[in-house]
C-alpha cells in the first residue's frame, strides 16, 4: 500500500525550529508524511511534540524552517492551515462544550461552506441547500464515529472517550488531507484504545494521511507505518516501528541509562551534603545561642 | 401478617404525607377555598376610610388598585383550591395535582393583602385606618395560606413547597387550532397583565409593589404547576404563530393603554430592548464583553439628528426621508463599529472590555467637544441637537394624532408602532443570524477561540462581523430614538448612570434577561426600565437596588430569567444530571430527520 502512494508527500516540514526567548523547544526538525500513511511522533514529556504540532498548524509561527502541504507553503494562520487541508485535535480536549454534538461537527464544516451573514439573513434557496448538505455530511461523520444517536446532546455531557471521538469527527468535517492527532488515546482504557486504533485505520482508508502523537507505545507500533522520535526538541530517529523500537537511544530517552544516571547520583549526593550542611549550621547556631 | 407489623412499628407515618398543620386533607382544601372566597369578597369592601391612600380603596362594591390585585389573587387561589377536588375541566390548571401551586397561589393572595394592610397602616399612621374590608382580606388570606400549609406536604424541605414536582404528566394532544387558541389566549393574558403594570399611576408605588408581588407569586404558581413548560412547548410547536401573536399583542398595547405617557414608556422600552438585543449578538452569542455599546446608539441618533433638518443641526438644510436617515444611522454605526472593532478585537476577555469602555467614553467626550470652540462644530457640544422634526412616512405624520377606528392614536403611539416594526426586524436578524453558519462560528468563538480558529474560523473576521452587526442594529434603534425624544445630547450615552440608555444598563438587561435568547434582553430591558419608573420612592437608591437585584439574580439564577438551553445546562448540571436522557426520544427523531 505504501509503495503506491509514497510518491506524493502530503506534509513536508523542513528545518522547523521554534525558540521561545532563550529556550529552543524544537530544533530543525524535518518530517515528511506521505499520502495514505500513518506517521507516529513519540518522545518523552516536554520533548516538543505539541510545539511541533502547533508549528505545523499555524498556532505558532516557527522561528526558522518551512512547512508545506502538498507542495504549497502553509500560511502561518490556523484558520488558513485548516482551509488548506490540515485538521487537528488537541491534547486536552477542546470541544465547544455548550454546543450540541451535531453543532460541533457543523462548526468543523466552516471552511468547506461559504454562506455569510447576508445569505443567513435572507435565507435563500442556496442557504437552505448548503445547510442541509452540511447537516447531512455532519450526520454521516457522526455515524462514522458512532455518535449519531447522541447528535442532540451537549458535548460537555458526553463521556470522555466519546468526547475524543467527537473531536476527531469535528476535525474530519473540514475534509482534510492530513489529520493531526495529539494524544488521541490519553486517559482511555484498553478497549477504547483499540477502538481508536480501528478508527484511525478507517480514516487512513478514506485516503487521509494521519500524523499522531502518542505515549502508548503499543498503540503507536501497531498503528504507524513510520515513527519519529523527538527528544529535547530534536529528531533522534525516524523509521519503521521495528527500527525505532530497537534503537537504544530511544529507550534511553524514555527510561534513562545507567551512564546518564551517574550525574543524577552526584546531584543527589550534593543535595544531601547541602542539607546536612545547613542542618549542621543550624545546630551550630543553636549551640552558639545556647552558649 | 408482616404488613400489619410494619404499620404497627411505624404508626406515626400515615399513608399520605401530612401537611405542616395536622388537618385532614378535605378540611384543608375547604379552608383554602373559603379563604379565597373571603379574599374575593373583601375586594368589594372598603379597606380604608380616606382616599389619601393611592388607588382610593374606600368604595364598597367596586374594587380599585390593590383590591383588584387581591381579587385576582383570590380567584387564582380559588381555582387552584378547586383543583384539589379533581373537578373536570380544571385539572389542566394543575396537571400533577400538586400542592406547591396551591400554596403559591394562596401565598400570592396573602402577600398582596398583608402588604396592602401594612402599607395602609404605615402610610396613614396606624391600624385605625383599616376598614373592615381590610380585616376580612387579611384574615381570609391567612386562612387560605394556613389551609394550603395543611395540604399534603410535597417534601421535607421548604424548597419542595415552592418547586416544580417531578411527576407532571405529559400534556395530552389537542388539535392544532386549539393549541393556537391557547397561545392566543395566553398572549392576550400577557398583554393585559403587562398593560395593567404599565398603567399603574407612577405615584402609586404601593399598587405597583402589590402588582409585582402578585405577578411573581402567580407566575411561580404557574411554573410549579407545569403550565409554563407546556406553554413554551406550544410556542416551540407554533413558533411563527406565537411570535406574530406576541408582536400583535405589542401592537395592540397603545389601543389597550390609550395614554401618551404610557405610550412614551412603551417606545423607550422598545428602543432599549432593541439595542439590548443587538448587544446580545456581541455579548450573548460571540462572548465579547462590550462596555461601550451605548456609543453605537448615540452614533445612530446623532447621524439621524444631523440629517433630520433640525435648525440646530450642522447640516440644517439637509432633510433626509426616513428610510435614508435610517440607512445613514445604520451605516454610521457600522463604520464606527468597524473602526472601533478592528483595533480592539485582537484583544481577548478583560482587555477587550476595558478598551471598549474607553472607546465608549471617547465617543461621549468627543461629542461634547465638537461644538465649534474646542473642536470643529459638528454636534453642537453639550447642548446637543434639539427641535428634531417629526418623521413623515408616505404622508403619515408621526407628530400628529390619528384616528384608527374609534381610538385616537397619539404621537408616542405612532412611534411605538414604528419602533415595533424595527424590533421585529431586529428579532428576525438575531434569530436568523444565530441559527446559521455564522451564528455557529460566533458561539464556537465564545466557547473556545483557539479551537474555533483551529477549525478554520477566521476569528477576527467573524468577531468583527458580530461587532459591526450589533453596532448597526443599535444605530437603527438610535435613528428612531432621536426623533422620539425631539433632541439628542451627549449626556445619556455614558457607561453608567441612573437614566436608562447607558452601557451598564444595556449589559444588565442582557445578563438579567438571559444571554443568547431573544426574549431575555426584551424582558430584561422592560423590567429594568419599568421598575425605576414605577417605584419612584426608590429615588437615589435606584442604582443600589439595581445592583442588589443583579447580585440576587446571579446567586439564584445565573443564566438569567429566560434561560438559553445551553446556559441552563451549564449552570445547573449538578442539579439535573439526567437532562440528556430526557431529550433522548427527541434525539432519535432529530437524528433521523437530519440524516434523511
Amino acid at each position: 500500500m505504501t509503495t503506491t502512494t509514497a510518491t506524493s508527500p502530503v506534509l513536508e516540514a523542513s528545518g522547523v525550529t521554534m525558540r521561545f526567548g532563550g529556550l529552543t523547544a524544537v530544533r530543525s526538525v524535518d518530517l515528511t508524511v506521505n499520502s495514505g500513511e500513518i506517521v507516529g511522533l513519540i518522545g518523552p514529556n516536554g520533548a516538543g511534540k505539541t510545539t511541533f504540532f502547533n508549528c505545523l498548524t499555524g498556532l505558532y509561527i516557527p522561528t526558522e524552517g518551512k512547512v508545506s502541504y502538498k507542495g504549497t507553503v502553509l500560511p502561518p494562520k490556523p484558520h488558513l492551515v485548516t482551509n488548506a487541508g490540515i485538521a487537528r485535535t488537541f491534547q486536552n480536549i477542546r470541544l465547544f462544550a455548550n454546543m450540541t454534538v451535531l453543532e460541533n461537527v457543523l462548526v468543523g464544516r466552516h471552511t468547506r461552506t461559504k454562506e455569510g451573514l447576508w445569505s443567513a439573513l435572507l435565507r435563500g434557496p442556496g442557504f437552505r441547500k448548503a445547510e442541509t448538505a452540511s447537516r447531512e455530511r455532519a450526520m454521516e461523520l457522526l455515524e462514522f464515529i458512532g455518535l449519531a444517536h447522541k447528535a442532540d446532546h451537549l458535548a460537555r455531557n458526553l463521556p470522555y472517550g466519546e468526547q475524543r471521538k467527537l473531536e476527531i469527527a469535528r476535525a474530519l468535517a473540514s475534509d482534510p488531507g492530513l489529520l493531526l492527532l495529539d494524544e488521541p488515546t490519553a486517559g482511555m482504557n484498553p478497549q477504547e484504545t483499540r477502538a481508536t486504533e480501528e478508527l484511525v485505520f478507517a480514516i487512513r482508508d478514506q485516503g487521509i494521511a494521519v500524523l499522531v502523537i502518542e505515549h502508548d507505545m503499543r498503540f503507536i507500533f501497531n498503528l504507524c507505518d513510520r515513527v519519529a522520535c523527538l527528544v529535547q526538541g530534536e529528531k533522534l530517529v525516524e523509521g519503521t516501528s521495528d527500527v525505532v523500537q530497537g534503537d537504544e537511544r530511544v529507550v534511553a530517552a524514555y527510561l534513562g541509562t545507567p551512564f546518564e544516571g551517574a550525574p543524577g547520583d552526584e546531584e543527589v549526593a550534593e543535595v544531601e551534603a547541602a542539607e546536612t550542611g545547613t542542618g549542621a549550621q543550624s545546630t551550630t547556631s543553636k549551640e552558639g545561642s545556647a552558649q | 401478617m408482616t404488613m400489619t407489623t410494619t404499620t404497627q412499628t411505624t404508626p406515626t407515618t400515615p399513608d399520605t404525607p401530612r401537611g405542616l398543620i395536622p388537618l385532614p386533607q378535605s378540611a384543608a382544601r375547604v379552608l383554602v377555598a373559603l379563604g379565597a372566597i373571603g379574599t374575593i369578597a373583601s375586594a368589594y369592601m372598603s379597606w380604608t376610610w380616606t382616599s389619601d391612600f393611592p388607588g382610593d380603596l374606600t368604595y364598597y362594591g367596586s374594587p380599585a388598585g390593590l383590591q383588584i390585585l387581591a381579587l385576582v389573587a383570590g380567584v387564582l387561589t380559588l381555582l387552584y383550591a378547586l383543583t384539589r377536588w379533581n373537578i373536570r375541566g380544571l385539572t389542566w390548571l394543575n396537571p400533577a395535582g400538586a400542592t406547591a401551586p396551591v400554596f403559591l397561589a394562596a401565598a400570592s393572595a396573602f402577600a398582596v393583602t398583608w402588604f396592602s394592610a401594612i402599607a395602609i397602616a404605615v402610610d396613614l399612621g396606624g391600624l385605625a385606618n383599616l376598614d373592615p374590608g381590610a380585616y376580612v382580606a387579611i384574615v381570609s388570606s391567612l386562612v387560605a395560606l394556613l389551609g394550603a400549609l395543611a395540604l399534603p406536604s410535597p417534601g421535607d424541605t421548604f424548597k419542595a413547597w415552592i418547586s416544580k414536582p417531578d411527576n407532571i404528566p405529559p400534556a395530552g394532544r389537542i388539535p392544532a387550532w386549539a393549541e393556537r387558541l391557547v397561545v392566543t389566549a395566553a398572549t392576550a393574558l400577557g398583554l393585559i397583565v403587562f398593560a395593567y403594570g404599565v398603567g399603574v399611576d407612577p405615584d402609586a408605588s404601593e399598587t405597583f409593589l402589590g402588582y409585582l408581588l402578585l405577578v411573581v407569586f402567580g407566575t411561580w404558581a404557574l411554573i410549579t404547576a407545569g403550565l409554563t413548560d407546556r406553554f413554551s412547548a406550544l410556542n416551540a410547536r407554533h413558533k411563527g404563530f406565537a411570535t406574530s401573536m406576541a408582536f400583535l399583542a405589542a401592537a395592540l398595547f397603545p389601543f389597550v393603554e390609550n395614554n401618551e405617557h404610557n405610550a412614551n414608556l412603551g417606545v423607550n422600552i422598545l428602543v432599549v430592548a432593541t439595542v439590548a438585543l443587538g448587544l446580545n449578538i456581541v455579548v450573548g452569542l460571540t462572548g465579547l464583553l462590550d462596555l461601550g455599546y451605548v456609543a453605537f446608539l448615540g452614533v445612530g441618533a446623532y447621524a439621524a439628528a444631523l440629517v433630520s433638518g433640525s435648525e440646530f443641526s450642522r447640516f440644517s438644510g439637509v432633510q433626509f426621508p426616513f428610510w435614508a436617515a435610517m440607512l445613514t444611522g445604520m451605516a454610521a454605526s457600522l463604520v464606527f463599529g468597524v473602526l472601533i472593532g478592528a483595533p480592539t478585537l485582537r484583544l481577548r476577555g478583560d482587555y477587550l472590555a476595558i478598551v471598549t469602555l474607553g472607546f465608549g467614553e471617547i465617543f461621549r467626550i468627543s461629542v461634547n467637544n465638537l461644538d465649534g470652540s474646542s473642536g470643529p462644530n459638528l454636534t453642537n457640544g453639550p447642548n446637543g441637537i434639539s427641535m428634531i422634526p417629526d418623521l413623515e412616512i408616505f404622508g403619515f405624520n408621526f407628530g400628529s394624532t390619528h384616528d384608527i377606528g374609534s381610538v385616537t392614536i397619539g404621537r408616542f403611539a405612532n412611534y411605538l408602532l414604528l419602533m415595533l416594526i424595527i424590533t421585529a426586524i431586529v428579532v428576525l436578524v438575531f434569530t436568523r443570524a444565530a441559527d446559521s453558519r455564522i451564528g455557529r462560528s460566533w458561539i464556537a468563538i465564545r466557547e473556545d477561540e483557539t479551537a474555533a480558529t483551529a477549525m478554520g474560523i477566521n476569528g477576527f473576521r467573524v468577531k468583527l462581523i458580530a461587532f459591526a452587526l450589533g453596532a448597526s442594529l443599535a444605530g437603527l434603534a438610535g435613528t428612531v430614538s432621536a426623533h422620539v425624544g425631539y433632541s439628542v445630547n451627549p449626556a445619556p450615552y455614558q457607561f453608567a448612570g441612573s437614566v436608562p440608555p447607558n452601557s451598564a444598563f444595556l449589559l444588565a438587561a442582557v445578563v438579567l434577561g438571559g444571554m443568547g435568547t431573544v426574549g431575555g434582553p426584551i424582558l430584561g430591558a422592560t423590567l429594568l426600565y419599568l421598575l425605576p419608573e414605577k417605584l419612584s420612592f426608590l429615588k437615589e437608591y435606584q442604582l443600589f437596588a439595581f445592583g442588589l437585584a443583579l447580585v440576587i439574580l446571579m446567586r439564584f439564577r445565573p443564566e438569567g430569567i429566560i434561560a438559553n438551553r445551553r446556559r441552563q445546562l451549564e449552570f445547573h448540571e449538578a442539579e439535573e444530571p439526567d437532562i440528556p436522557d430526557q431529550s433522548l426520544p427527541d434525539t432519535t427523531v432529530g437524528a433521523t430527520k437530519a440524516g434523511a
